[in-house]
């Protein structure tokens, strides 16, 4: 959807290299990223598409430090993920990485504002700093005439937004979702796909996990993947050299 | 990531599901209010004790008859009570006095009592056992010498023959014999074990005379000068009364000398062995509260894992994790154990079983520290696995 070409420039916000994740050993042992290599320039929008059990998933979690890779080596940021320890990844997923859940993964029984709040609070800030700037998250995704609701008062697409408010609040270098639409009604769909295309308008890196062609067509660029490995790559700038 | 926030955090966690804290609470407060309530229970009848021994008065030697083997036994007599009043053989013994006791059933009226035990004596019992006359007058020698039936009755007999009525003066019947109130005694206080106030006294020659019947007298009460001379006394007694039942040396006498702090030493170890009873029960009940704050967290962070992956995810450093689960089960603990100390502080307030409790402040110290200790323990365990998780585990954890 973007539509002024740019030349891929400074740091890559991710860049993996021969990428491969193995759960269980010998003969029962499943490989689920067999040699995965990707790299994604700032403000890209990406879609990953594959069937399920093709290792999107675990891509994508890898990517947002939720998991550790077998072996390879992943870079965010130019930092070396493999190399951080407990406290400092936890440093990473807070400030560099925004995750959006395909079911939500909002705090139960906690107002909106507090979910969105959530992240501040592990950084760290200041408790007026923290409300300016959770309602202003709330604000971007419309809902802050929401704020005071708790998870279970929200509709789906309002819940997925919410969450989306809490995963940019703290103004990562890029967002993360793993099917981020795949429990929402069209309306639903529509509202959260509005609000992802304004951020990569914005200029923030997005890496989308859908099922769905019409998902995948917001995205400037889609990653197929297959057992495990990368079968198809529409990225503009490997022929052309411009970020399309 | 402060303190507070973690504590915030730690509040909102155990009022969200405010059923299964109170519960845990209660737990806890049951154990830690069972350990301060019976220690306190146990120290109670312990001083009870004391004090009921303290009742039968002050440097008392108590003379009674014992089965001595194969030789023949003689009982103890009055006569045997007046010989240990000699000033050359006995210098250490003040008073002397014999006495015969009996259970009588008294009336008054349409009111009827048992009375367990009628006393007959001599007037020097009075001083000798610490009875006090609160109201009336003590019979006196002359009594005792013209066999007059008189009777001085303890607080408990005067209430329940007497109820609201002064008993001085009045005619009670004892087994159908008609005796005089003279007096009533102050009340020495129940213990719970035995009630000194549950009593009569009459002179000697009346009881013997009318309900006891002449010979043997059931014991001699000695009261010796001092409380120093109180082994210098036993032993006089001791060579007064083998040289008058001759016994011989290699005999076994057929008396018993027991002293006060014999009897209290007897009472004690008993109360001792009743007080660790209680203190271990206390301790079964505290553990039992302990393992249900573990059960809970265990419960706890197993059903909350999703949301510590969630929180994970968003970027919440170990300690953070950690330290909210801790908070939550120390809150629990600490708020559990002071609920139980003000409940059992507040319990020994009241009169349990007759006894008085008597609360111990190192209990209090011991119970509450060990239910503190058990949540940081029992809370650190749970909460430390499930900090560790990768997130992603724990995020698909259902």
């Amino acid at each position: 959807m973007s539509t002024i070409p740019m030349t891929p420039v400074g740091t890559p916000v991710i860049e993996v290299t021969a990428l491969r994740k193995t759960y269980g050993s010998g003969e029962t042992a499943v490989h689920a990223l067999r040699g995965v290599d990707l790299t994604v320039w700032p403000g890209e929008y990406l879609a990953i598409m594959g069937h399920s059990g093709s290792g999107k998933s675990t891509l994508l979690n890898v990517l947002g430090c939720l998991d550790v890779p077998t072996s390879g080596t992943y870079k965010l940021d130019g930092i070396s993920v493999g190399s951080l320890n407990e406290r400092q990844l936890s440093l990473v997923r807070n400030r560099k990485i925004g995750f959006v859940f395909q079911s939500f993964n909002l705090v139960p029984r906690t107002t909106a504002l507090s979910n969105v709040e959530l992240p501040l609070i592990y950084a760290g800030l200041g408790r007026k700093e923290r409300r300016k700037r959770a309602m202003a998250a709330l604000e971007m995704v419309g809902l802050a005439n929401r704020a005071g609701h708790k998870p279970n008062e929200l509709s789906g697409g309002q819940q997925q937004r919410v969450a989306l408010a809490r995963a940019l609040v703290t103004g990562p270098a890029m967002v993360l979702a793993d099917e981020p639409t795949g429990n929402l009604d069209s309306e639903s769909t529509a509202e959260v796909l509005a609000v992802f295309d304004r951020l990569n308008r914005s200029g923030r890196t997005i890496v989308m996990i859908t099922h769905e062609d019409h998902v995948a067509s917001h995205a400037a660029r889609t990653v197929r993947v297959s057992d495990g490995q990368i079968v198809e790559d529409t990225a503009q700038w490997r022929t052309t050299g411009v970020l399309a | 990531m402060n303190f507070v926030e973690i504590l915030r955090f730690a509040i909102r966690g155990l009022t969200a599901n405010k059923l299964r804290s109170a519960l845990t609470t209660l737990g806890l407060m049951i154990g830690v209010a069972a350990v301060i309530l019976l220690v306190a229970v146990g120290s109670g009848a312990s001083a009870a004790i004391e004090q009921s021994i303290a009742g039968l008065g002050t440097n008392v030697l108590t003379v009674s008859r014992a089965g001595g083997q194969g030789a023949v036994t003689r009982p103890l007599t009055v006569q045997d009570a007046q010989a240990l009043l000699d000033p050359r053989g006995a210098p250490d013994v003040k008073a002397s006095s014999p006495v015969v006791s009996t259970s009588v059933t008294a009336v008054y009226g349409g009111t009827s009592y048992d009375i367990p035990q009628l006393v007959g004596t001599y007037p020097e019992y009075f001083t000798t056992s610490n009875s006090v006359v609160a109201n009336g007058t003590a019979f006196t020698a002359d009594d005792v010498s013209n066999g007059r039936k008189v009777m001085v009755l303890g607080a408990t007999v005067a209430q329940e023959l007497f109820p609201g009525q002064d008993p001085v003066g009045k005619q009670v019947l004892a087994n159908s014999i008609q005796f005089t109130v003279i007096g009533v005694l102050e009340s020495k206080g129940s213990s719970g074990l035995n009630n000194a106030d549950d009593t009569a006294i009459a002179p000697l020659t009346a009881v013997q005379n009318s309900l006891a019947g002449y010979g043997s007298i059931n014991q001699i009460l000695v009261q010796a000068q001092s409380a120093d001379a109180m082994s210098a006394a036993q032993a006089e007694v001791t060579a007064i009364l083998t040289a008058r039942h001759r016994i011989a040396a290699n005999q076994n006498p057929d008396f018993r000398i027991l002293s006060q702090e014999q009897l209290l030493a007897t009472r004690t170890t008993a109360t001792d062995t009743f007080t660790v009873l209680l203190a271990s029960v206390a301790a079964i009940s505290l553990l039992v509260g302990g393992i249900g704050v573990t059960n809970i967290m265990l419960v706890t962070v197993t059903e909350r894992i999703r949301e510590i992956g969630i929180r994970k995810a968003i970027g919440a450093p170990k300690f953070a994790i950690l330290g909210q689960f801790l908070t939550e089960a120390t809150l629990l603990s600490l708020f559990g154990g002071a609920l139980g100390v003000a409940a059992g502080v507040i319990g020994s307030q009241f009169t349990i079983a007759g006894i008085k409790p008597v609360v111990v402040p190192g209990s209090i110290l011991l119970a509450f520290g060990v239910s503190a200790l058990i949540g940081l323990f029992f809370g650190s365990y749970p909460a430390g696995r499930a900090a560790s998780l990768r997130p992603i585990e724990a995020l698909r954890h259902d």
